[in-house]
């Protein structure tokens, strides 16, 4: 039987969003891998990281809150997954606060009664290469790779909100090896480089441009440096920000990047047989050429 | 025993989120050696504590240096006393908007309450909305060139279907906005109530 999760597939993941390829993906993934995703009705926002400046502590909380409280009310005695390494961290944290602190929970319950919802705290907050790793397991994982990733170099790059402040369990902050093991289980080479786990900038790519373009230079340079030809990563917006600026990269750095970013959802729907419009690679801005072709083989 | 302690810091343990912790600082500056942006801010984590400690309460709430903050958490895994320094730091930026002491244009103010008011309406981040606030919000004609400017960006984003023009005529949302909206009120009303600024 299917094993079934509470899924909060988060903004960016819906249709016509910037990581509306991830979802696809994500769904083929899940096909293959027998996992059933149970979409939370009606989620909304997880307020992300940047939504303190207008959010504040409890309303942002309280957004977690509800989607949590949705998920309890409709898909009861399931995990609650996220795809998006935001999403994930946001009702992590809310979930840690509410459950520390009895006049957190007391206020967020009295904001989600005008909605009326109730909070309980029944559900973990899991992300899905935890999934992966915690309840399939890189063994099963590899057993159904039916295609490996021969002569693929790829650069696992974590960032930083699936790596902390939580991360997952078993793992080192300053060198996580899940995403490597992970490659390697589909058969390509994981390349060792030194910014696996350097910030991409987050949303002040937005506000703070040129701050933010150097650190994506500095992780595609290591990357290529060492020898990749593809990075892959979990998270949507370290996706976004290495892939879609590196135009402006080029331009304020006189570099001449070009690499593709990829999601792990999309490596192993290609591993596991899927098709190039089963891992969403229409949805690649800098083509992925590489896994184009073997997914076409 | 409260006549020596100074009164920001009680105000920051009062009103700024995990503003407690502000005390178990003992100044070995691994957050500031292991920000991103660090050598962005004018004054490092650890000298934000030792300067809400000292009482300077202006210097501290006008710097933009909190703003400086990318969410990366890197400190927080770093710090040997465990202090939640991301939070922290997001905590005293809303306090310091609130008694509206932020510096004049902070981009990352603006973006970020744009990016709150865009959830807000209706439940869901509307992306397209969002970078039309973010390249308009200093007017019209700057507006177009930065639109401009990120044109080739906007246009490989709509190629491969991660940018919707549509978006612009609504877009996704929750189906309960009435309950959603009584929701935040209701959470505003306690946040403000909990953290009226002293």
């Amino acid at each position: 039987m299917a094993k079934q999760y509470s899924f909060y597939p988060g903004c960016s993941s819906q249709k016509g969003a910037s990581s509306s390829n991830y979802l696809t993906s994500t769904n083929s993934m899940c096909k293959y891998l027998d996992i059933q995703l149970n979409e939370i009705p009606d989620w909304n926002c997880c307020g992300a990281s940047i939504g303190y400046a207008g959010g504040g502590e409890l309303p942002r909380i309280t957004l977690s809150a509800r989607n949590i409280a949705l998920s309890e009310q409709h898909n009861p005695g399931q995990d609650v997954v996220a795809t998006c390494a935001a999403c994930w961290l946001a009702t992590r944290e809310a979930k840690e606060r509410l459950d520390h602190s009895e006049q957190m929970k007391a206020d967020a319950n009295t904001a989600l009664k005008e909605a009326g919802l109730v909070y309980n705290g029944q559900q973990k907050a899991r992300h899905m290469v935890e999934v992966l790793i915690e309840d399939i397991g890189f063994e099963a994982l590899g057993k159904g790779v039916k295609k490996p990733l021969k002569g693929l170099k790829i650069a696992g790059y974590v960032g930083c909100q699936t790596n902390r402040p939580f991360g997952v369990n078993g793992e080192s902050f300053e060198n996580p090896m899940y995403l490597d093991n992970m490659i390697e289980t589909l058969g390509a080479e994981a390349v060792t480089y030194d910014q696996k786990v350097t910030c991409c900038g987050g949303a002040l790519a937005f506000s703070e441009p040129e701050k933010s373009q150097k650190q994506i230079k500095d992780i595609i340079e290591s990357a290529y440096d060492h020898g990749a030809d593809m990075i892959v990563t979990p998270c949507p917006l370290c996706q976004a920000n290495v892939e879609i600026y590196q135009g402006e990269v080029n331009k304020r750095f006189g570099t001449k990047f070009n690499i593709p970013v990829t999601y792990y959802s999309q490596l192993i729907t290609v591993a596991y047989g899927g098709s190039a419009s089963e891992a969403a690679l229409d949805g690649q801005l800098i083509r992925a050429t590489k896994l184009e072709d073997l997914a076409g083989k | 025993m409260s006549k020596y302690r100074n009164s920001f810091l009680k105000e920051v343990e009062e009103k700024v989120e995990e503003g407690n912790w502000v005390k178990m600082c003992m100044q070995c500056g691994v957050c500031a050696g292991s920000c991103p942006f660090g050598p962005h801010w004018a004054h490092p984590p650890q000298e934000i504590f030792m300067m809400i400690r000292a009482g300077k309460r202006e210097e501290v709430l006008s710097s933009d240096s909190m703003w400086m903050c990318t969410s990366c958490y890197q400190c927080i895994v770093r710090c040997p006393r465990k202090l939640p320094i991301t939070h922290i730091m997001h905590g005293l930026a809303t306090y310091a908007s609130r008694l509206g002491l932020v510096p004049k244009s902070q981009p990352t103010q603006a973006f970020g309450q744009l990016f709150w008011d865009n959830l807000v309406k209706v439940g869901r981040v509307n992306e397209l909305k969002l970078s039309l606030g973010l390249y308009f919000k200093d007017g019209f004609g700057q507006g177009v060139k930065n639109a401009m400017a990120m044109q080739s960006v906007g246009l490989g984003l709509m190629k491969a279907k991660r940018l919707n023009p549509m978006e612009f005529f609504g877009g996704h949302g929750v189906s309960d906005k009435s309950g959603f909206h009584a929701m935040l009120k209701k959470a505003q009303e306690i946040e403000d109530q909990r953290k009226k600024p002293a």
